[in-house]
This record gives structure tokens, C-alpha cells and sequence, in this order.
């Protein structure tokens, strides 16, 4: 049935072109960012420069560049934020959701409900309210902020794909540990999240990606403040050149360096968590 | 937990332990402390309902986000539905959801046909299709941006086709940015698509599908009538997620037009930034966001109904 036939051939030289022209923006972005101010405008913007120059990197990482300053910044802040949040969310929902998964009371799956219609709540109604409630206890433009409301936005999604995982482990594994004398705590921390590898995964991968790549709520809460993220100063950075590609792109290849090397060794696990967070 | 047929619906959970596992209390098994939970709800409850709750409050009065306020009654939703650029934010929204369900879902599905089976390098062609939906948003579209510009790939290229009367800049023309943001918003989300949608075909019963060939059927037979009905789930999930994540558009537009040319491409989320945090209309920006949250309610209101209608005739 599946033989590699002619007609997949076809199939095959079809879907490659198509992926060439959905790609091609990567290849504009290279090129253009190995460019120099002048080959910009002198080349085709399709053609990969003679002589690529690394000028544009060395001018925005070199310390002495006068916007290193701000890319170092961003890469700590987006790196503080982000792993701040994967922690507390990871330690606040596995507990939660643990609970709920092993709780038998009506009201526990009452409350849970909280979480799933959580899920489809958009965040811009809510955004104005919790600017004001964070200003007045002064958490705008601080990391610690930031993590506090980016854990709170990522809970519902990783309390239901948690308790997806803790619903499907069975009970013996706790029978054994009460038998061996181990305490609740024990219990839970020693014995049954090690076995939840792969929903941590899936939730650190997730929730991970999601803060890493925001914009509304960081262009809300940290624009202007020394804790800009990554896509604020991208964002920040581009505006202020007016059409200098090159150097604009060399930022846009900095600031996605880190998440491309990650998905690069990455990205089988990466689609499954996609594909596995919303099946699951 | 599962989303069956693409509806949340809690797990069951088995009767009988439960009822053992309370019988022995306190010394019998440990199970966690219902504690455990209270920082999860706690802040969900206060971030996300509380905050929520206010902005709804927010949307009936005239506040501008410092001092006094009055109650304004439906006036702010009058004004959104009244005014000219508010009221085509809302049309820009509704016509950027629409196609951006249609498009990625039309493309994701067709890419996650071609790269299911058979294909070579169908894992390579994967990662790479997928690439765009891991990057930052922001970064992306600022490719984009250049692409669309006056000096840009997109005019060089029809100049080199013989097509140099429809050089432009795309973005300043406001007939044209609404449909640049959303070819950039479809070629961003096609990856997502596809991997939903992979994650369907792989349920797939390869046997039906060889009965349906032995049988005569032809590649749109056997797609209408085996392949679709099966990945069924998977189309209600990426339609509903599409829809949502089509409503909410705000990084593109911010990035690639910022809502201009005039307000030529401000959507419902654009225009909750740009009304309440640079004009200070708090109920005006409440309001729209208010709108913006109902459409999403309804939305999933009638996908729970949609798919427990199905789950009811299916039994």
C-alpha cells in the first residue's frame, strides 16, 4: 500500500518546493543579516552576500557596542523570567493537580472546573485590572512580578495536562510507599513525581516556550523598566532603526538563536508536547 | 483528563477505590493534603477571575484609569459598535479569525496529508515547517515587515516577474495590510496545524484504509470517507484553537502595521492596548475587551455543544 512509488516521488520534489517557499523567509533573514548597510540595498535581497560579514554581530554583542547593553539584558531577563516560571509553576501545579487527581469529593471536582474554563479565558480583559492590582503593590517592571503573573497564566493549561498524567497512574504505587512508612510529602516528592517525567516535560516545554515568546503581557509590564524580555527589546530595537535590516535582523537572529539551538536537538519532543498537550 | 471529541471533560475516576481509600481516613493511605492545591486556586482565582470580574466592571463606567469614575451603562459598548474605527476593529477581528481558520487549517491539513506516510524526508520537512511556531512572534514578523517593504523581497521579486506595476508598499496600503498580517499569521501557525493534525491521520486504521483502495475507492473517496470522519476530533480541536488564537491577534499587527495604516488594521486586542495604556479610556478599552471575551465564550460555548451532541449520536 505505502510503496515509494512515482507519483510519490512526485508528491515528494511538490511538498519540498512548497517547504522551500514557506522557508524562504529564513534565507532572507540570514543573508540579509551577514550583510553589510550598503550590500542591503545594492543586492537582491534573495542573494547570499559575497563576502558575509559578521560586522552586525560583533557591533551589537562586542561590550563596547553601544547596544550590547540592552541584548544582554533581554537574554538575562527572558532567562530569569522564564525559569523562575517553569520552577513555580511546575512545584504549584503538579501538587494542585496531584490533589485533584486522587481527591474523590464533589467539591474538588467542582473547583477544578475553575482551571478548565481558565483555559479559554482570554487575558486582555482581565490585563487592565491586574495592571493597576500589580502597580499599586509594585510589581510592574520587577522580574519577580512578572514570574507571579506569567505562573498564574500558565496554571489552568498545566493543572488539566497534569492531572491528565496522575489520573492514569495507579494507586499501588502509594499502597507500597504508606506501607514502607513514607509520609505524604515523601510520597508525593520521592515516589510519585519522578514517575511524572514526561508531563513535566510537556509542561516545561509549554509553559517555557509561551513566556519565552510573549509580548502582551511583556510590552504591558515591562516596557521601559531594566527587565525588558527578549521580544520587548527586539521589538524596542527594530523600531528605533528605521530600516537598517541588517543590523535589525542580526538582533532578530540573536534573540531566536537560543530557542532554534534548543529545538534543534529538541524538536521531536517538542512537536509531541504540541501535539500531546492538547490530546492528552 | 482527556478532550474527547475536542470537549474538556473531567476523567472519571473509579468509584470503588475512592470509597476504600476514605474508609481507612487519615491512617490509611496518603494521598496529599487538599492544601496543596490552595496556591494553584488561589492565584488563579485572583489573577485570572478576579482581574477578569473587574475588567467586566470596568467596561460600564467612564474610569480613564486615575481618580473618580461614573457608571456609564451600556454607553462604551454603544461607542465600540458606534465608532467608525472601533466598530472596523471588530470587523478586522472577525475577518482575521475567519481567514486565519480557513487558511492554516486548509494548508496544515494538506501539509500533514503529504507528510504522513511514504515520504523520505517527511520527518526533516516536519521540524522544518514546524520551525515558525517555536520562534518569538515579534522576531518573526519583523522578516516579514522587510518583505512587504518598499525596497523589499516581495516588490524585487515582481519586478524581476514583469510585474513592477504592482510595486507598493504593502503595509501602507490600507486595502492590502489586513491581508499581509494574515498571510503572516497563516505562515506562522500552518506547522501547529499540521502536528494537530498528524496526531489525527496516526489514528488512522492503515487496514481501512487498504480495503477502501482494494475496493476501488479513489484518493478523495477514501479521504471523504475514511480518512475525514476518523480525524474528526482533531478538526474540531485546531478549528477552536485557530478561532481563539485568530481573535486575540495582537503581535503582528503590532510588529508589522501597528494598527495603521490610519486604524486600518487595529483588531479588538489592539485596540484594548491602544485605548486603555497610551489614550487612558480604561471603559473604553474594558469594553472592547469585554466584546472580545464574549466572542470566545460563545465560541466555546458552542464547541462543548457541538461535541456533545456528536458524543451523544455516536453512543
Amino acid at each position: 500500500m505505502h510503496r515509494y512509488t512515482k507519483w510519490s516521488l512526485f508528491r515528494e520534489v511538490l511538498v519540498v518546493c512548497a517547504a522551500i517557499i514557506l522557508l524562504l523567509p529564513f534565507w532572507i533573514l540570514i543573508s540579509t543579516a551577514l550583510k553589510t548597510t550598503d550590500q542591503v540595498v545594492t543586492t537582491s535581497a534573495f542573494s547570499f552576500p559575497p563576502a558575509p560579514t559578521l560586522d552586525n554581530f560583533i557591533q551589537l554583542l562586542s561590550p563596547a557596542g553601544s547596544q550590547s547593553g540592552n541584548v544582554y539584558q533581554g537574554l538575562f531577563s527572558s532567562l530569569v523570567i522564564t525559569t523562575g516560571t517553569v520552577l513555580l509553576l511546575i512545584a504549584l501545579s503538579s501538587a494542585a493537580a496531584y490533589v485533584f487527581a486522587r481527591s474523590t469529593r464533589k467539591l474538588s471536582d467542582r473547583i477544578f472546573r475553575i482551571f478548565l474554563i481558565a483555559i479559554v479565558l482570554p487575558t486582555q480583559l482581565g490585563i487592565l485590572p491586574l495592571y493597576i492590582g500589580a502597580r499599586s503593590l509594585g510589581l510592574v517592571g520587577s522580574p519577580w512580578g512578572m514570574i507571579v503573573i506569567y505562573t498564574a497564566m500558565t496554571m489552568p493549561f498545566s493543572v488539566f495536562l497534569y492531572s491528565g498524567f496522575f489520573r492514569r497512574l495507579p494507586r499501588d504505587y502509594e499502597e507500597a510507599a504508606t506501607l514502607d512508612g513514607a509520609s505524604r510529602f515523601q510520597i508525593f516528592t520521592r515516589v510519585i513525581f519522578p514517575l511524572m517525567g514526561p508531563a513535566t516535560g510537556t509542561v516545561a516545554i509549554l509553559s517555557g516556550l509561551l513566556v519565552w515568546n510573549d509580548f502582551f503581557t511583556a510590552v504591558i509590564f515591562l516596557n521601559g523598566s531594566p527587565y525588558m524580555t527578549l521580544p520587548v527589546v527586539v521589538y524596542n530595537f527594530v523600531g528605533s532603526l528605521v530600516s537598517q535590516w541588517n543590523l535589525s535582523f542580526a538582533v532578530v537572529l540573536i534573540a531566536m538563536a537560543p530557542v532554534l539551538a534548543f529545538y534543534a536537538f529538541a524538536q521531536k519532543k517538542l512537536m509531541q508536547g504540541y501535539a500531546g498537550g492538547i490530546k492528552s | 483528563m482527556t478532550i474527547t471529541n475536542g470537549t474538556l471533560k473531567p476523567p472519571e475516576t473509579n468509584a470503588d477505590e475512592p470509597i476504600a481509600a476514605k474508609r481507612t481516613g487519615t491512617a490509611g493511605v496518603g494521598f496529599g493534603r487538599w492544601w496543596w492545591a490552595l496556591p494553584a486556586v488561589a492565584l488563579t482565582l485572583v489573577v485570572t477571575y478576579l482581574t477578569t470580574a473587574v475588567g467586566a466592571f470596568y467596561a460600564f463606567t467612564d474610569w480613564t484609569g486615575l481618580g473618580d469614575f461614573n457608571f456609564v451603562g451600556f454607553d462604551n459598548f454603544i461607542h465600540v459598535f458606534r465608532d467608525q474605527a472601533l466598530l472596523g476593529s471588530v470587523r478586522n477581528t472577525l475577518l482575521l479569525a475567519a481567514g486565519f481558520v480557513v487558511f492554516t487549517n486548509l494548508l496544515g491539513l494538506s501539509f500533514a496529508l503529504a507528510l504522513n506516510r511514504t515520504l523520505k524526508c517527511r520527518y526533516f520537512l516536519r521540524a522544518l515547517i514546524f520551525m515558525p511556531v517555536v520562534l518569538s512572534s515579534v522576531a518573526v514578523s519583523f522578516i516579514w515587515k522587510f518583505i512587504f517593504a518598499y525596497d523589499g523581497p516581495l516588490n524585487q521579486f515582481l519586478n524581476s516577474m514583469g510585474l513592477g506595476s504592482l510595486k507598493q508598499d504593502w503595509l501602507a496600503n490600507p486595502a492590502l495590510a489586513l491581508w499581509c498580517i494574515l498571510a503572516v499569521m497563516v505562515w506562522r501557525s500552518i506547522g501547529f496545524v499540521m502536528v494537530i493534525y498528524l496526531a489525527g491521520l496516526a489514528t488512522v486504521p492503515v487496514e481501512l484504509e487498504e480495503a477502501a483502495a482494494l475496493d476501488g475507492a479513489g484518493i478523495w473517496q477514501t479521504f471523504r470517507n475514511i480518512t475525514l470522519p476518523t480525524i474528526q476530533p482533531s478538526v474540531t480541536i485546531a478549528t477552536v484553537l485557530t478561532l481563539i488564537q485568530g481573535l486575540t491577534v495582537f503581535d503582528e499587527v503590532l510588529t508589522l502595521t501597528g494598527g495603521g495604516p490610519g486604524d486600518a488594521t487595529q483588531t479588538l486586542a489592539t485596540q484594548v492596548y491602544s485605548q486603555t495604556f497610551i489614550y487612558g479610556g480604561f471603559g473604553l478599552g474594558a469594553a472592547a475587551a469585554l466584546v472580545l471575551t464574549v466572542f470566545i465564550l460563545i465560541l466555546a460555548l458552542i464547541q462543548q455543544f457541538v461535541a456533545r451532541d456528536r458524543a451523544v449520536r455516536e453512543d
